[in-house]
């Protein structure tokens, strides 16, 4: 009997089992590399109605981040200040800048500065700005160096998986409590044994779904 | 009457022919390979009749699905406290009627039960599809399917993995490595029968296709060597599962602190109750199939006396079971666990717990009687029964427990809305389905298997 396949058929099935295995591996790398956060949302910074530097302000002139983000202690969440923050110093200084003109229209008509929000937390994913100034970490280990940004840029991914590395290990994101807000401070030796003490009081929520998923 | 239906007297010297009629080698091979021979133009009027009806309602199940996972699990009734309803009694029920295929073709063979031959096959595909179908429950019910690769130890950004201590996870494993294992076992027997179908098929198509699957096989001495061996290792892999499987199903129960579900004998009273529907299922499909495919000489009154044995002997256990739980719950001096069998028994649900009883304890009994399990009739309908009765001891389990828990304010009387029977028919839809198509288009008997028990196996003449 004629054979009904011809010979080079007898390496398909050691092909095909090859195959599968690099396709797979390949699909689930394409995802967890190039469809993460780290990939697909660190660096969005959106041109924002105002041109507002943090890093005039924040930077430069050297003012507290809880001047105008005021809940950051007492809330969820930090806050973006209402146009009466601006106007409380730019009532006088460049009162008359171009730059400004958006601020000025929305302190006279009363309506908001429709801000671009950068830093987003889905909903399901319960976030405590309080809980974290109280436990002593700063703003810069979210946020980057905001008083370097001209515009703010997302600086890190936000996912979950980077929410959970500091979860599983807060020592080094720890500093003193008026430290918080501090952009350039750095620990030294002495602060190390301080901050290894202070970890160990503290009890993120790492493998228990309804510490944040509430 | 025919002589394959025929009792005949025990003769405790020389056993019975396993198979009648004094069939040869070439005539089990014309009688097997007949309907996957017929010309698609000359289809039984009958299969097309059953496929349409099976495919409809196949259709039917996947707009269900679809819809389903539109709409959310809200279409179901399930309420607190009743969050597991019909889609897991489903689920439980369709994984224990797998079981049968795996004991018949698995255990039955590293015990030489030479008998199983003529029915192993059969019931294997039986199995194959029944986990189909049971897999597909627990995969729809999660609601949002999209995220279903939460199951699967994946790396992700979210540092997401799998919950080993959780028996829900468990289950998954177990029962993939069952779909994965019987498969495998079940295809590495067709090989052989392929083989021979690639031989005798005319149409180019279908020997390409037949030739495909099987895998080259000439049958040389050196071939039948190497499958006798990874058939023998493939039934010693299958045997613990049988065992293991339904058992930890059984865990997603036990391993809560549900009274009812929190006993130590689950294990082995679901394994019992598994073996035992899966039974009764081989014989609601066997018995009629048997007769319109003309196989009466190969599957005969001794293969079917035989399956209402375990029948009996299962169902016996699972009565036994039934009563222990109610002695424990006594025994216990637990007063939740007392509350919930009186209340499984004379509460609300009494009704499904009576159906249960008469089906899954009483009928099995009646095969005591040589009489009534040597009567095809008889076994066809006692085993309907069981299949009805065993569904509503997982119902009996899951809702009775569910809807009257700790917390009396929060009891609920669970009712099924018009999609649970939708999803229910339609997985008899797709279990069909398959099934119809495997009798038509594959040897539904393992002709290679069957040729090494006959008894004229001497007048070889190829």
């Amino acid at each position: 009997m004629a054979q009904i396949f011809p010979k080079w058929t007898n390496k398909v099935p050691k092909i095909a089992l090859l195959s599968l295995v690099c396709v797979t591996t390949g699909i689930v790398f394409v995802f967890w590399y190039w469809f993460s956060p780290y990939n697909l949302e660190v660096g969005y910074q959106p041109i924002q109605p105002v041109p507002y530097s943090h890093k005039i302000h924040a930077g430069n002139l050297g003012m507290d981040c809880r001047y105008c983000h005021t809940g950051v202690e007492k809330s969820a969440v930090a806050g973006v200040p209402p146009t009466q923050t601006c106007m409380n110093c730019h009532s006088l200084i460049k009162p008359n800048s171009v730059k400004l003109a958006p601020v000025r229209d929305s302190f006279k008509t009363d309506l908001p500065i429709p801000w671009i929000r950068v830093h987003k937390v889905p909903d399901y994913a319960y976030f405590d700005h309080s809980a974290h100034i109280a436990a002593s970490i700063g703003c810069v280990s979210c946020h980057g160096r905001i008083d370097q940004m001209t515009e703010v840029r997302l600086e890190k991914p936000l996912s979950m998986g980077w929410c959970l590395d500091c979860h599983r290990n807060p020592e080094p994101h720890l500093r003193p409590l008026d430290k918080v807000t501090d952009m350039e401070w750095v620990p030294d030796e002495n602060w190390k044994a301080v901050a290894k003490a202070k970890a160990k009081t503290l009890h993120p929520p790492v493998e228990s779904c309804s510490g944040c998923h509430r | 009457m025919h002589r394959g239906d025929l009792v005949l007297d025990e003769d405790l010297v020389k056993r019975e022919d396993l198979i009648r009629g004094g069939l040869g080698y070439h005539d089990i091979t014309e009688k097997v390979c007949k309907m996957a021979e017929t010309p698609f133009l000359e289809t039984h009027k009958g299969w097309l009749v059953g496929f349409a009806l099976a495919a409809s309602t196949l259709t039917m199940f996947v707009l269900a699905i679809g819809y389903l996972i539109w709409e959310g699990i809200g279409i179901w009734g399930n309420t607190s406290p009743t969050f597991w309803a019909w889609d897991i009694v489903n689920f439980v029920f369709w994984v224990g009627i797998g079981h049968a295929g795996t004991l018949i073709s698995a255990i039955l063979f590293l015990f030489r039960q030479k008998w199983r031959t003529s029915i192993n096959r059969y019931a294997e595909a039986m199995t194959i599809f029944a986990v189909i179908c049971a897999l597909i429950f627990p995969g729809i019910h999660v609601g949002r399917i999209w995220v279903v690769y939460f199951f699967f130890p994946i790396p992700n950004q979210m540092d997401m993995w799998p919950n080993f201590r959780s028996p829900l996870l468990w289950d998954l494993f177990a029962v993939g490595t069952y779909f994965t294992v019987s498969l495998l076992f079940w295809y590495v027997g067709l090989v052989p029968d392929l083989a021979t179908l690639r031989d005798r098929v005319k149409n180019k198509a279908a020997k390409l296709l037949y030739g495909l699957f099987s895998l080259g096989w000439r049958g040389s001495m050196r071939h039948w060597v190497h499958y006798e061996r990874a058939y023998l290792l493939l039934a010693a892999l299958s045997t613990p599962l049988v065992l293991s499987v339904h058992s930890v199903v059984s865990f997603d129960f036990a391993t809560a602190q549900l009274p009812g579900w929190h006993t130590t004998i689950f294990p082995p009273y679901f394994v019992a109750g598994a073996i035992f529907s899966g039974f009764a299922m081989v014989q609601t499909l066997m018995l009629p199939a048997r007769l319109w495919l003309g196989l009466k000489d190969i599957v005969t009154i001794k293969h079917i006396e035989n399956m209402n044995k375990i029948i009996l002997v299962t169902g016996s256990m699972v009565g036994y079971a039934y009563g222990i739980e109610f002695f424990m719950a006594w025994y216990s001096g637990n007063e939740y666990e007392s509350f919930t069998f009186i209340n499984r028994a004379f509460g609300p649900y009494a009704w499904a717990y009576w159906t249960m009883v008469t089906c899954n304890v009483i009928t099995p009994q009646l095969f005591w009687f040589k009489k009534l399990r040597t009567s095809i009739t008889v076994s066809f309908i006692l085993s309907i029964f069981v299949n009805i009765g065993m569904w509503f001891e997982r119902f009996v389990i899951i809702v009775t427990s569910l809807n009257r828990d700790f917390l009396p304010s929060s009891w609920h009387y669970f009712t099924p809305r018009i999609w649970e029977p939708i999803f229910l028919i339609g997985s008899f839809g797709l279990f069909f389905t398959f099934f119809l198509l495997f009798v038509r288009y594959l040897p539904v008997i393992a002709m290679a298997e069957i040729k090494g028990v006959i008894a004229n196996g001497d007048d070889h003449h190829a």
